[in-house]
């Protein structure tokens, strides 16, 4: 700290404190000590407060407990002069204001005065909120608020496998809102999340991107949390559940939580406009978690390390940035707070007139923004990537052959073949899959363009914005040939790109493209566990789950649904000491359970001895662990002699009695609990789901959202397993969630887990 | 007899003591000032070449080739004189930490009046080192096992005194090789005094040998133990405001000054002196209450603790009676001068032995017994209340310092992160990226052979513009006090740039106040602690760290230099070596003098050196921290890097009118 921030930070706690302790007393004289407080669909109560005293907060009475805390950790102000040290005491004082902060935020969902009303507002995906404010979609009419553990774990394979190298929560508002949108921009080209909070004189960032035109929400990597310093505090709920959720930590360990964020979650505080009293709290509240603060204003530097990695507080006066104009202010200034926290980014420089990063990956293209469209109804597109000889590729070369989209009417439009032809010594032919797959998340990293599908089922829209800045046909090859470039240089030496609108050729192309669909659709179905002698590895969410591996097989593939079999391979010969190793099944211990020597000893290993054997095939019997980005919970219903399988997309009751979120709790963070298992949602298509268990047939609840995303493999599924109408035996949301009705469902349908052996 | 009387200014760079040193000298009364001058130090003795050990002597050893009655070489006389005196040393520290274990044990079993458990935080801490089990404990408990315990280790016969377990791993490892972990407290002492008996141990370095391992008995031992117990009972240290110097005696009140060395008879007199019937007994009596203040290290207890002032170290004591301000000085133990009772006798003021071990002809004696505290610090007040009519004529300096000591190990550790993220990170983090040069510890007394406070304040004032983070214990703390070093003020314009982030950050001053001279036992835990953190080496002596006691004239000094060498530091001595020789007369009469500097070094990363230069004290100190700035392949010390952060360009801003100080502050704005 700097004298002069601690006083400012002690007074601001001081203040703040005493604020919640004013509205607790109020609302409990209004509301009694039993109402209950939460925030929106998270198993970690109030997260701050869980993760620092291990309260677990339920009603207005338990808060009384977590504002004596902060209150005992405030301080007096350090004298003028002759002052005793101050920078123990203003970290104190920071946390005190995190917890007060949470206090307000809680009290306020009481009086339904959050999520922040906005009228007007539209968010690009949000938290979803039951009751409270708003139209009840949460689509409308209200900021963020907290955000919830279904976001939270949905974003976890980003952030722990760096395609998300951290967040930056923007307190205040830009010097102007051309400034706003910059800094904003130059977040997402990086894929940092942006959480927004706080007003100078009343006006938010969020004012300044609303009024122009940017997309907030969960899709645009853009969350408006409030526009009060207050809000400020979801950040930190959400750094808290970091820890809680992968790094396997309880609540009530806080310097294990703090540690783990200053380590592993790279943020920081980006201060905009005046910094006041609370500011100054609440960032001397995140500096606690190792997170640096850097402003546009005059305030002291605090330039020594120890708290944070690298220097906590950094002053970078907007006026005195030297550059050639504010746009240049604002990367200049972007650039400094990536330095200050250390964060890492690997970023492609990709060639085309639109901004460019994973965090536009979730835009969406509308129909009336639309320019022209490629696939969907009324067209079709295509994507083909294969490896041919090294001669037979010109590094580089980008060919359009047919029409340009120029003469189609906007909204129009036409069909498209992108046809990418790959060359590299350490280049397979099981590898070809793998690449293509990447062509979704490559396409959409453009901002005004939007990618569904794959194969022949692709379906691309370039926006109207988009086309009049210039984009066309040639930047999908510039696009392509820069990513596979920069993402896997290490087995693809040369890319060359062929954007085919040539009815013809598309046609000739169609059919060969095809034809390679077929060999690997045959392929995969010969992949099986037993057909190959190795396994892969994937500990690359240790950097965030440190005691966590995934084993990942043929037909079981990771947890998060991002890496099957063929990826690891792909991986391991990118990065040979990379997160996915090679094991070597070795002696078969009990194949129906699914033990190898070699994969129970790489699991003692990679544990860190705190899991000694993994059975890759059972729920019930050291089953594998998981880090908290799992697609799918998979659970078992005692009295149902069955399993219920929740997707984190369902933010329903289940017959367990509990939503995914608090599930979730019980399935994370590496540790083994029989019964309990976080998997990838195709692993449920496996022949190997629970086999050693009685396999698929013990599904007897699921969530709805994944009989229609899955509709297609479930109904292979079931003809598999010799009950063509097994899935619609199966109860979902809609049908119970409690387990005396499930039974009862589970009797009427004569669903074949009711005649099953016991599971147990 | 050479004499050469020193000008006052010569005698002390304080201007209190310049003061009372020139009414000393108008009242025609002797100080150790004074007798410094009229009686040179023998000349022989001063070498380390004397032996009196036995009757056949006492044997002078000044020529080339001579040896004692008993055929004793030099080296061998110097080694024996050396280890005795480390063995008084390493006694009366641990002596000390006898009786707090003693203290301990009453309390813990409720014989002792007026005391508690002050930090029962810290006692669950220390007996949790130890397996002492503490969950579903009462501290009383606790305590009394932990008493037990500390008990044991002065009398143990066999195996490890266990403090020293809190030693990091290798340094641990380095001892056990070596045999110089102690066996137990008292066993080295008596082994130290039996070794050094006439025609016993006659090898140097057998001899020095054993000088670690009774040294190391004291420093992870005895005063080691003795810190925790004051520690539990009084209180963890922790910042506060205090003043120093003779001017923090009150014309209208009644001085009572506390001398000597334990906490426990005095705070007791502080907690007697805030009693309201003592301050009616003195309203009474004419004074408007009792103000209480410190000498030596009595003083640093109380005032780290308390927020009692010093009224001065070592050299001062004298000087506080000649104020003829003082009604009562109240000793307990160690660095009592005998000359109070005759100086006394020209005043009215009484002085008042209080330890069974120690009385002086002429004082008062009222033996403190800690089972009935309260009620003798009680008397002890009212005693001196009873003295105020006699006061006569009085003159005290007006003179004085604030100052903010209490940085306690565990404060430090606080300090540096909050109750969340306390650790040693960011002192390491400092040091390592050269903002922090290196870390200094300037401790010890004052010697009146040198001029008073003026070696330990140049040194540390030097030091400061180096970068150089100083931590300070006893006589060395009140001399950088009473010359306002102890200030957050002073970490802002008498430092280097990379120091003062350091110190504005944090809000500590320079120089850290951590204790009485048993406390240096704190400076061996941090130094424990920053090798823990990581990133300084694995072990003490690859710390960029030096110890200094410029001023140094007790035996305790000789044993906390020597377990501090044992602990791998290198540690400086101001003034005269015990073991200096006539290298020029006597050959080989340097022998030791060399072995304890490069012969220690070699086994065990630390060395003492006597060295009577300041500017060659800072130089080698300097020299040393960048040598292991070096081993450490730390970037070298550049101190044009540093310096960007802190206040004050805001407080320029904060002078402007509002307008144009938001336009300075907040231009991004619009």
């Amino acid at each position: 700290m700097s004298k002069y921030i601690a006083k400012r930070a002690i007074r601001g706690a001081n203040a703040l404190v005493s604020e919640a302790e004013i509205m607790l007393k109020k609302a409990l004289a209004e509301k009694g000590p039993d109402t209950p407080v939460a925030f929106p669909n998270t198993a970690y109560y109030l997260p701050v407060i869980l993760g620092i005293t291990g309260q677990e907060v339920e009603t207005l009475g338990q808060l009384q407990e977590a504002v004596t805390h902060a209150r005992n950790l405030l301080h007096p102000v350090p004298s003028n002069r002759h002052w005793t040290p101050y920078l123990g005491e203003t970290l104190d004082s920071g946390m005190a204001t995190l917890l007060a902060a949470e206090t307000i935020e809680a009290l306020r969902f009481v009086y339904k005065l959050q999520p922040e009303p906005f009228p007007g507002f539209q968010m690009a995906g949000g938290t979803i909120y039951s009751n409270g404010n708003g139209n009840g979609d949460g689509m409308s009419g209200h900021l963020n608020g907290p955000i919830d553990d279904i976001q939270l774990r949905s974003w976890g394979i980003q952030l722990v496998d760096g395609r998300m190298p951290g967040f930056a929560a923007i307190v205040g508002a830009a010097k102007s809102n051309e400034v706003a949108v910059k800094i904003v921009r130059e977040l997402q080209r990086r894929n940092i999340l942006t959480f927004l909070c706080g007003n100078v004189n009343g006006r938010s960032i969020i004012h300044q991107l609303q009024e122009e035109g940017v997309e907030m929400g969960y899709d645009t990597y853009i969350v408006p949390f409030g526009t009060d310093t207050i809000s400020a505090i979801y950040a930190l709920g959400f750094a808290a559940r970091s820890a809680l959720t992968f790094g396997g930590m309880k609540g009530g360990q806080p310097r294990e939580i703090l540690m783990y964020n200053k380590d592993r979650v790279f943020a920081f505080v980006l201060a905009l406009g005046e910094v006041d009293d609370l500011k100054y709290a609440a960032a001397a509240g995140a500096i606690n978690f190792g997170f640096p603060v850097i402003a546009d204003t005059v305030i002291p530097q605090i330039l020594p390390t120890g708290i944070t990695t690298y220097e906590h507080v950094i002053s970078m006066p907007w006026n005195e940035i030297r550059a050639a104009d504010d746009m240049e202010r604002a990367e200049k200034m972007v650039q400094k707070c990536i330095e200050v926290r250390g964060v890492k980014i690997k970023i492609a420089d990709v060639p085309v007139p639109v901004p460019y990063g994973s965090a536009f990956e979730g835009e969406v293209v509308r129909r009336a923004d639309m320019r022209v469209e490629f696939g969907g109804k009324k067209s079709r597109a295509f994507e083909y990537l294969r490896m041919v000889e090294m001669d037979d590729v010109e590094d580089g070369k980008i060919e359009v052959i047919g029409p340009d989209f120029a003469d189609i009417e906007a909204g129009g439009y036409l069909d498209l073949g992108l046809v990418i032809e790959v060359a590299g010594r350490k280049m397979q032919l099981d590898f070809e899959p793998v690449l293509e797959r990447q062509i979704h998340y490559f396409v959409n990293g453009a901002s005004g363009i939007q990618h569904i599908g794959q194969r022949d089922i692709a379906w691309i829209r370039i926006s109207k914005n988009a086309a009049d800045k210039g984009f066309d046909l040639k930047h999908f090859g510039e696009i392509l040939h820069a990513r596979f470039h920069a993402d896997f240089g290490s087995i693809v030496d040369k890319v060359q790109v062929k954007v085919i609108t040539d009815p013809a050729l598309h046609a000739e192309w169609l059919v060969t493209a095809r034809e390679a669909y077929d060999y690997r659709n045959r392929r995969l179905a010969d992949l099986t566990d037993s057909s190959v002698d190795l396994f892969y590895s994937c500990t690359l969410c240790q950097s965030f789950a440190p005691d966590h591996v995934c084993i990942v097989s043929p037909e079981r593939l990771g947890l998060c649904g991002a890496y099957n079999w063929l990826d690891c391979k792909a991986s391991f010969e990118i990065n040979p000491t990379g997160p996915n190793q090679p094991i070597k099944k070795e002696r078969a211990v009990d194949e129906t359970k699914g033990y190898w020597e070699g994969t129970n000893s790489y699991a003692e290993l990679a544990s860190h001895g705190s899991v000694s054997e993994v059975a890759m095939y059972s729920i019930m019997e050291n089953p594998m662990t998981a880090c908290g980005c799992f697609e799918c919970i998979v659970m078992i219903v005692p009295e149902a002699n069955g399993v219920m399988v929740v997707s984190r997309e369902d933010p329903s009751m289940t017959p367990a009695g509990m939503t995914f979120s608090t599930l979730a709790g019980m399935a994370g963070g590496g540790v083994q609990t029989p019964g309990v298992m976080g998997v990838g949602k195709f692993y449920l298509s496996s022949p190997k789901f629970i086999s050693a268990d009685g396999g698929f047939k013990r599904v007897v609840w699921m969530s709805s959202v994944l009989k229609k995303t899955m509709a297609e493999e479930l109904k292979l599924v079931a003809e598999r397993e010799g009950d063509p109408d097994l899935i619609n035996k199966i109860a979902d949301e809609t049908v119970c969630t409690e387990v005396d009705e499930l039974l009862a469902h589970l009797e009427a349908v004569g669903h074949p887990a009711m005649t099953m052996d016991m599971m147990f | 007899m050479a004499k050469k009387m020193r000008t006052t200014e010569q005698r002390s760079i304080d201007p209190a003591t310049q003061e009372m040193l020139i009414r000393a000298d108008s009242l025609g009364i002797g100080t150790a000032f004074t007798r410094a001058d009229d009686m040179a130090p023998c000349p022989i003795g001063a070498d380390g070449m004397c032996c009196k050990h036995c009757g056949m002597g006492p044997c002078r050893l000044t020529k080339d080739g001579s040896v004692g009655i008993c055929g004793a070489t030099i080296d061998t006389i110097q080694a024996r004189n050396l280890v005795r005196a480390i063995a008084a040393g390493s006694a009366a520290h641990s002596d000390h930490g006898r009786d707090m274990a003693f203290t301990l044990k009453a309390v813990a079993n409720g014989e002792a009046e007026g005391y508690s458990l002050r930090d029962v935080a810290k006692l669950r801490t220390v007996a949790a080192k130890y397996d002492i089990p503490i969950e579903d404990r009462a501290p009383e408990e606790i305590a009394n096992d932990l008493a037990d315990l500390y008990i044991a280790q002065f009398g143990q016969q066999k195996g490890k005194i266990i403090p020293v377990s809190r030693a990091p791993q290798k340094r641990q490892k380095l001892w056990e090789e070596q045999g110089v972990i102690p066996r137990g407290v008292d066993r080295e002492v008596v082994e130290a005094l039996h070794r050094t008996h006439i025609g016993d141990d006659q090898d140097p370095e057998h001899l020095l040998q054993h000088a670690i391992r009774t040294a190391l008995a004291d420093g992870w031992g005895g005063s080691l133990m003795a810190t925790d117990i004051s520690d539990i009972l009084f209180g963890t240290p922790a910042p506060v405001l205090g003043q120093a110097n003779l001017g923090v005696l009150q014309a209208d009140m009644v001085n009572v000054v506390v001398h000597g060395h334990e906490p426990t008879l005095s705070e007791m007199i502080v907690a007697a002196s805030q009693d309201p019937e003592i301050i009616a007994y003195a309203q009474a009596a004419g004074a408007k209450g009792v103000n209480l203040s410190g000498i030596c290290c009595t003083a640093n207890e109380i005032l780290m603790r308390q927020g009692i002032p010093a009224a001065g170290n070592f050299l001062q004591q004298e000087l506080a009676i000649i104020t003829g301000a003082v009604e009562a000085m109240v000793v307990d133990v160690q660095c009592i001068m005998q000359a109070l009772v005759g100086l006394a006798g020209n005043f009215h003021t009484k002085i008042i032995t209080t330890s069974p071990k120690v009385k002086i002809k002429g004082a008062l004696h009222m033996q403190f017994d800690e089972h009935q505290a309260m009620t003798i610090a009680k008397n002890i007040l009212k005693e001196a209340i009873d003295n105020f009519k006699n006061r006569g004529e009085i003159s005290i300096p007006d003179v004085r310092e604030d100052l903010i000591p209490g940085f306690s190990h565990e404060y430090i550790n606080y300090m540096l992160g909050g109750s969340y993220r306390a650790s040693f990170r960011p002192l390491n983090d400092a040091i390592m990226s050269g903002r922090i040069r290196g870390v200094a510890a300037i401790v010890g007394c004052n010697n009146p052979r040198s001029q008073h406070d003026y070696l330990h304040t140049y040194v540390t004032r030097e030091l400061l513009k180096q970068d150089v983070l100083i931590v300070e214990t006893g006589c060395g703390a009140i001399a950088s006090a009473k010359q306002g070093l102890l200030l957050g003020e002073a970490g802002l314009d008498k430092v280097g740039p990379g120091l003062q982030e350091i110190c504005e950050t944090i809000g500590i001053p320079p120089v850290l106040h951590m204790g009485s001279c048993v406390d240096n036992t704190r400076i061996l835990t941090v130094l424990t602690q920053m090798v823990e953190e990581g990133g300084l080496g694995d072990d003490i002596d690859q710390v960029p760290a030096v110890g200094l006691a410029p001023e140094w004239m007790s035996e305790k000094a000789l044993s906390i230099g020597a377990y501090c060498v044992a602990s791998g530091v290198y540690v400086i001595f101001g003034g005269t070596s015990p073991v200096r020789g006539m290298a020029n007369k006597v050959t080989d009469s340097d022998a030791v003098a060399h072995y304890i500097s490069a012969g220690w070094e070699e086994i065990y990363g630390g060395k003492l050196e006597f060295v009577v230069d300041p500017d060659e004290m800072i130089r080698r100190t300097l020299a040393h921290i960048d040598k292991k700035r070096a081993a450490l392949k730390l970037p070298e010390y550049d101190p044009t890097r540093f310096g960007a952060s802190g206040d004050s360009r805001m407080m320029e801003l904060e002078d402007l009118p509002l307008a144009e100080r938001q336009a300075a502050m907040y231009g991004a704005a619009s």
